[in-house]
């Protein structure tokens, strides 16, 4: 039997090696390393969940009527009875009602969707406090940040297919927006509604983007991303015999192709859990779209609601002065083109250029392929929770009128406090965070010079009382003083040697002061010749102490001989 | 309850009443006739016995007379027994504490007392009465049209299905979920404090019932599973975040530890 | 599958580039004067060296492939025994959703557990190492890469001694025109009739009857008591076919109020556009066009539930609070001889938020409508 079964294995790999040379794809990847942490699965999440909307989404099409053409109800939903609304809601009903497992795949559509943007935006964290955008990976971060500006689009579409009362209102948020755009913006309102809002034109057009255009550019993007994850080989987490020259890990086949590929099982099945659940957007309850009825809680799916709230926390009014302009009989509005086009505009336009200008503070050429920890990159690890604080305050604020009932506030008090908030929190928690990460370096060193505090209190023969420290065995050591020393660039001055000015100066001016703000300000690692110090240092501190860190030192060097005559080997 | 006191016999007192009983005056003769139905089948000892209980609760702010004192409580003159079911039924009233709003809470009186206070009230001047059972019989109402109707006027301030909402400066629009259905006609009638009048020519009786048809059919529950409070896509996006995604991070952890 | 014996000594590598860890040359790099001490040491897991562990395992990891089996039965009893089609009652919806739902759970989490579990438990786990490539070609790759291109240019005569400005700029200006032929049309045709003015434009004019929302019966002024407040819409909206019903209703909803006259304060030149302190504003924010709608009898105060821009209807719902500007436009408004409230005319500007151009062109002005 199992020789039968060998041989009919063999004759069908023959057959398609033949004909596509398989093998040499097989060879290649079937061994190639993969690290494990359990961070790297962030991004696998966001790829699972998006093969669970494409499952789920295929289902629904088979139901949705993206039509706006007007029906009455006949179904059995008692408060939808007789009512009017269009063929697009009414085939959501119907797929909600009327179809056994339907409602089910909706939910598991729309969770995996909500899922699909947490994970990528949880993924770029990873990747940005670890560093993993260096060279050469800046243009798969490229290629990863234009994938969330995607799900974004993907998610917003698939939102208002529905056509319900709240998504309606999310689309005329749109409209608003859009028309606030000085000169075109009332030809863009008419190009997207094909003619005036609502139009019935709006829903095919958006089935079109959601199930079309946006998942065909997000899976080619995905191809790209994945290929340039094979193309630099994974990164990984600094230690014992990670370099920059080499990665450590398990094989693709069999330990990854169990490990990620159960994990795809598992990301669809708490989908599949939570869709049993819990209620996901209950358009039965929102109605059909009508322009004039509107409901407490009118907000957007989670990743909007960063517009959403930098919408209500711009005034329209401020100090007195207007916030919309009237020149020359031409309206222009602040108070919408600011929160709504420019700040995100801002926001997005630093997280996408970050790994250049990064490169510009360090000035370093070489290819980066072992992780940083976030404290050994203060300034980085700085900026990313200011942003991060950011968008948070901007989703609490999107969320005002939720949090106020709930904590018994006021709405005006909370948006007030955000206004001052939104200029002082951020720059704020990045130095907190800065401090935090210097004095974790700070820690670090400690460690590597005076070793583990172990609690044991000796007392010697003259009387001093000392705590005997354990010094870190030689991973820990190694995962503590292994990381970069940046300063800040050196440049050469204004005037050269015929004391003309040269070119390019300002520019590396400009590089130099980033590179201070990065630099300035460090926590240098220990080299072994503070430790070797450290060491003598302790000597005259007290002889059972030195005796034992002299010992540790001694062993520390014999193994360090080892370790390089084996490499030399 | 000194300054009240005092403030009772403030010199000006005279002219406010005759102020108050002029918009009173033109205030009733707005009213639209069929909600001025306050034919209250009360007998005399139900009136006297309110009278007694008004002036032991409600008196110290409302006023013996019930014309109320000015920046502190309303008159009481014409809101009908409605009213004092709404508020004395639901705990607002007597209110306990002042706040942004007074607030639902446990009834300081039984039933029996309530109609006895409601009938005083009402006998002070024509006003909404209290709905009889078949108006408020959610059986009899027409759930798709209360749905139009609740969205129309009700859902801006307590959501699509009533889970309640913010208003400014700390107030708020209650949830309705727990809301009988004598209150829920009674509050459209007599707009309590931030809410305003649903007069019987904007919402007609009919359509009253039908609203609450709508919110009784919410009792069913969500067909969708539990509802995390029906609120909308913030509770969502939260639980999206903290459930879903802790879940699942929970197990990439458990697959990146090594086995012991 | 392999017992443990023989997994341990299995270095069957195919790729030159990974080497198994165990030979531990994984160091080499110096930094800050530290040598790479090199991987750790690998520590064997219980079901490396305890055979009872290792079949314990390999139950366990059977008993979670066995748990998805269930799951699908579940998910097909709960289609074809609690699946009731005519019921469409909410608990009978819910129920089906649950269990087909809890059954697809278990049939999904069970293979990925059992996967899982059985790759960390019983699965090789040394680490291996593979060393990684500079991705820069080599600097004959980018010779041989350079010449292929000259000689590619040589080849298409671009290069050499003739410049052929004329064919390079023919063809570069032709791709560049090229996609109007497709853009003109689409895009033309993509935006209807393009007549942006419409936004100027309502239902509303002199004499159309204020309405209740959505059954369009008429508004008596005697209805509206102080405190009410109505939600409009134009007389004869309800006529119209659902797509210029939902474009017109889109701009032309009014939220009516009564206010007791002593706290209403008249705007100027807005003399005789309210009756008696009934007033009609419309519904649509001057921000971005959500309908302003909650109103809070007390303070006069309309809130808009999106952005919450807070207008004060007693001042001619000027802006009191949140990113709004401008006021909500005021429909004059006037009652009939049956005592009904009808519009004098349209609003006197758009309605909705702003848009570049609102205050220039077809000026529709109170006059002009009631001529």
């Amino acid at each position: 039997m199992g020789a039968k079964l060998n041989s009919a294995a063999a004759g069908t790999a023959n057959w398609a090696d033949e004909r596509t040379s398989i093998g040499g794809f097989v060879k290649f990847f079937a061994r190639k390393l993969f690290p494990d942490h359990w961070s790297f699965m962030l991004g696998e999440i966001a790829l699972y969940s998006f093969i669970v909307l494409l499952l789920s989404g295929v289902f629904l099409t088979a139901f949705f009527v993206p039509s706006m053409t007007e029906v009455h109800y006949e179904g059995p939903y008692e408060t939808m009875h007789d009512v009017a609304m269009t063929e697009a809601f009414a085939s959501t009903l119907k797929t909600s009602f009327e179809v056994p497992g339907g409602l089910l795949i909706r939910q598991i559509h729309h969770w995996a969707a909500l899922l699909f943007l947490a994970a990528i935006m949880t993924h770029m964290c990873r990747v940005f406090f670890t560093g993993a955008f260096r060279k050469p990976r800046e243009l798969n971060w490229l290629v990863g940040f234009t994938l969330m500006v995607l799900g974004l689009a993907a998610g917003f579409s698939g939102y208002s297919l529905p056509d319900d009362v709240l998504s309606g209102n999310g689309l005329r948020i749109i409209d608003g927006v859009v028309k606030s755009i000085p000169i075109l913006g009332s030809y863009i309102s008419f190009w997207m509604f094909g003619g005036e809002y609502p139009g019935v034109d709006i829903i095919p057009r958006l089935f079109t983007m959601h199930i079309l255009l946006v998942p065909g550019l997000i899976l080619a993007l995905i191809a790209l991303h994945l290929f340039l994850v094979f193309l630099h080989k994974h990164t990984q987490y600094p230690g014992g015999g990670k370099t920059h020259k080499n990665v450590v890990g398990l094989p693709l086949f069999p330990v990854y192709t169990a490990k990620a590929g159960g994990f795809f099982f598992v990301v669809f099945g708490i989908i599949a859990l939570v869709a049993s659940v819990f209620t996901i957007n209950p358009v039965w309850n929102y109605g059909p779209y009508d322009p004039s009825p509107v409901s407490a809680g009118t907000q957007p799916d989670w990743y909007i609601l960063f517009v959403d709230g930098a919408l209500r926390l711009m005034p329209g009014w401020l100090f007195g002065l207007p916030l919309e302009w009237e020149i020359w009989g031409y309206t222009l509005s602040w108070n919408i083109l600011i929160p709504a086009v420019i700040v995100p505009g801002i926001f997005f336009g630093i997280i996408a250029l970050y790994p250049w200008l990064e490169a510009w503070a360090t000035g370093d050429k070489g290819e980066k392929h072992v992780l940083d920890r976030p404290r050994n990159v203060p300034v980085r690890t700085g900026i990313g929770v200011a942003l991060i604080t950011f968008y948070v305050i901007l989703v609490i604020e999107g969320s005002n009128d939720i949090v106020a009932n709930l904590f018994h506030l006021s709405l005006n008090d909370i948006t007030i406090f955000f206004q001052w908030g939104i200029f002082i929190i951020p720059p704020l928690a990045f130095w907190i965070t800065k401090r935090i990460c210097l004095g974790l370096q700070r820690k670090d060193r400690e460690l590597v010079l005076h070793g583990h505090e172990t609690g044991t209190i000796v007392r010697y023969d003259h009387g001093e009382y000392i705590e005997v420290h354990r010094p870190l065995d030689e991973q820990e050591l190694w995962l503590r003083v292994s990381y970069d020393n940046h300063t800040p660039l050196e440049i050469a001055p204004e005037l050269n040697d015929h004391g003309v000015a040269r070119k390019g100066y300002r520019w590396d001016r400009f590089k130099q002061r980033l590179s201070r703000f990065y630099y300035e300000e460090r926590v240098e690692p220990v080299t072994r010749l503070e430790l070797e110090a450290a060491h003598h240092h302790h000597d005259a501190q007290g002889a059972h102490e030195a005796a034992e860190a002299e010992e540790s030192s001694e062993r520390l060097d014999d193994e360090w001989e080892q370790l390089e005559d084996g490499a030399k080997r | 309850m000194h300054a009240i006191a005092r403030r009772r016999h403030h010199r000006a007192a005279p002219l406010l009443l005759v102020l108050m009983l002029l918009a009173l005056i033109t205030g009733v003769a707005a009213v639209a006739a069929p909600s001025a139905t306050a034919t209250t089948e009360a007998s005399a000892d139900d009136i006297a016995e309110g009278e007694r209980l008004f002036a032991a609760n409600c008196a110290s702010c409302h006023g013996l007379d019930a014309q109320g004192t000015e920046g502190v409580a309303p008159s009481l003159v014409g809101v009908g027994a409605a009213a004092v079911d709404f508020q004395v039924g639901t705990g607002r009233m007597p209110m306990q504490a002042s706040g942004p709003q007074a607030l639902a809470k446990p009834p300081q009186f039984d039933q029996e007392e309530i109609n006895q206070l409601a009938a005083w009230v009402a006998s002070l001047g024509a006003g909404p009465a209290i709905p009889t059972p078949e108006q408020v019989d959610p059986e009899l109402g027409d759930a798709a049209n209360g749905m139009l109707v609740f969205r129309t006027n009700c859902a801006m301030c307590h959501g699509s299905i009533g889970g309640g909402g913010a208003l400014t400066q700390g107030k708020f629009a209650p949830s309705l979920l727990e809301t009988t259905p004598e209150h829920i006609y009674e509050a459209m009638l007599t707009g309590p404090q931030s809410m305003p009048v649903f007069n019987d020519a904007n919402i007609t009786p009919e359509h009253k019932r039908d609203v609450i048809a709508y919110l009784d059919f919410q009792s069913n529950g969500s067909p969708g599973g539990l509802s995390l409070g029906a609120i909308g896509p913030v509770s969502e996006g939260l639980w999206a975040w903290l459930v879903l995604l802790g879940l699942i991070i929970a197990s990439t952890i458990w697959v990146g530890a090594r086995s012991s | 599958m392999s017992a443990p014996e023989n997994r341990t000594d299995h270095t069957d590598l195919t790729d030159p580039d990974v080497h198994d860890a165990s030979h531990g040359d994984g160091g080499g790099d110096v930094m800050n004067g530290f040598t790479n001490p090199g991987l750790g040491e690998h520590r064997p897991r219980k079901a490396d060296v305890d055979d009872k562990a290792d079949r314990r395992a390999e139950r366990q990891t059977a008993a979670l492939f066995g748990i998805s089996i269930l799951g699908t039965v579940i998910a097909l009893v709960a289609y074809f025994v609690l699946n009731d089609h005519d019921a469409g009652d909410v608990a009978s919806i819910r129920q089906v959703n649950m269990w087909i739902g809890i059954g697809l759970f278990l049939a999904m989490i069970g293979i990925g557990l059992g996967a899982i579990h059985w790759a960390k438990s019983l699965m090789r786990d040394h680490e291996m190492i593979e060393d990684r490539h500079e991705l820069r070609s080599s600097d004959e790759a980018r010779a041989g890469a350079i010449q292929n291109l000259k000689d590619g240019v040589e080849d298409s005569g671009l290069g050499g001694p003739k410049r052929r400005s004329v064919l390079k700029g023919s063809l570069i200006t032709a791709l560049a025109v090229a996609p109007l032929a497709v853009l003109v049309p689409q895009i033309g045709n993509m935006g209807g009739d393009w007549n942006v003015s419409k936004f100027r434009h309502t239902l509303w004019g002199a004499g159309v009857k204020l309405t209740r929302d959505p059954d369009g019966a008429p508004i008596r002024a005697a209805d509206v008591t102080i405190g009410s407040v109505f939600h409009v819409i134009p007389e004869g909206l309800n006529e119209l076919d659902h797509h210029h019903l939902m474009q017109e209703k889109a701009k032309a909803v009014v939220l009516l109020v009564r206010l007791d006259p002593a706290d209403l304060k008249i705007q100027e030149g807005r003399e005789d556009w309210s009756f008696d302190g009934i007033v009609a504003y419309s519904k649509i924010c001057t921000h971005v066009g959500c309908p302003v709608a909650l109103y809070e009898q007390q303070t006069h105060h309309l809130l808009c539930p999106c952005h919450q821009s807070t207008f004060d209807v007693s001042d001619g719902c000027k802006v009191v609070f949140g990113p709004a500007k401008r006021p909500l436009p005021q429909l004059p408004i006037a009652v009939d001889d049956e005592g009904y409230i009808v519009a004098q005319a349209d609003f006197d500007e758009p309605i909705g938020p702003s848009y570049w151009d609102r205050l220039k062109g077809g000026d529709v002005t109170v006059e002009e409508e009631s001529h």
